[in-house]
């Protein structure tokens, strides 16, 4: 078994806001990320595969497509989008790293067994708000 | 108790498999395939299990792990065409994750009793892409 993994950027907006807290709840719990127009992040985004290696092509998994994987469902979508607005998971969910990790776990597990019907398996991912705040989801490292 | 110790190579290669031919090498590995090879700087991280010595408190000495990396790896894998230079890829297409799986066999020995225990090779390619071995 090996792992791979590829590194993706978006750029994207987001406000920290729960429609059922209260203004003065919004602002304690989420400081200046409630600041009503948003504020924006440089996301990255680390996908990891898990697998054998093709005896003939000596690769995990064919790039191209891996890449196509992600840019269909995340990285066209979320790039330069308002996530609030432009995402729709976002309608009634605060997008927090957390949140968002989520919603792009689901994303690219929906489109992973069409895509890799015969591996490698999605393992995990990783997103990075900025340099020093990261979440991590399922197997990744 | 993980140690991971970080070195770098430069190296050239051709993701090619030499039973396929040029139009078949062309549509796997797209201009990776050019025959005349193409280079990285590879970063290589090794990371090593194990608790730390009670007398000196280290899991590993790492002057040991930089010269069994430099011996091992370093030194055949650096400034090398690793398809003509550093078997197996002669007969094994270099791709990062072949690259792991042989760095793994070469290093494996040097912790065949098992303390401190080879706990995963990584390497990059580019910054952006990278693999994982556990052996």
């Amino acid at each position: 078994m090996i792992r791979l993994t590829r590194k993706y950027q978006f750029a994207a907006s987001h406000r920290l806001h729960s429609d059922q807290l209260s203004p003065e709840e919004n602002r304690e719990t989420f400081g200046k990320c409630n600041n009503p127009f948003g504020h924006g992040h440089n996301y990255q985004l680390e996908v990891s595969v898990r697998g054998e290696i093709d005896s003939t092509s000596g690769r995990a998994i064919d790039i191209t497509a891996f890449d196509r994987v992600v840019n269909d469902h995340v990285l066209l979508p979320m790039h330069h989008a308002n996530l609030n607005t432009d995402i729709e998971e976002f309608a009634a969910l605060v997008p927090t790293s957390e949140n968002l990790g989520r919603v792009v776990d689901r994303r690219l597990r929906e489109a992973w067994q069409s895509a890799f019907p015969r591996g490698p398996e999605l393992d995990g991912i990783r997103i990075y708000e900025t340099e020093r705040s990261i979440i991590e989801l399922a197997g990744a490292r | 108790m993980f140690i991971i110790k970080r070195v770098e190579f430069s190296a050239s290669h051709a993701c090619r498999n030499p039973q396929l031919s040029d139009e078949e090498n062309r549509a796997l590995f797209g201009s990776a395939a050019n025959p005349n090879g193409h280079g990285h700087n590879y970063t290589l991280e090794v990371t090593v299990a194990g608790e730390p010595d009670p007398v000196t408190g280290m899991v590993m000495d790492l002057k040991e792990l930089k010269a069994i990396l430099n011996r091992d790896v370093i030194d055949p894998y650096d400034h090398r065409f690793l398809n003509y230079e550093v078997p197996p890829f002669d007969r094994v297409v270099p791709t990062t994750e072949n690259i792991a799986v042989d760095i793994w066999r070469r290093l494996k020995p040097q912790f065949e009793n098992g303390r401190p225990r080879l706990h995963a090779v990584r390497v990059y390619e580019t910054p952006d892409l990278f693999v994982d071995y556990f052996g």
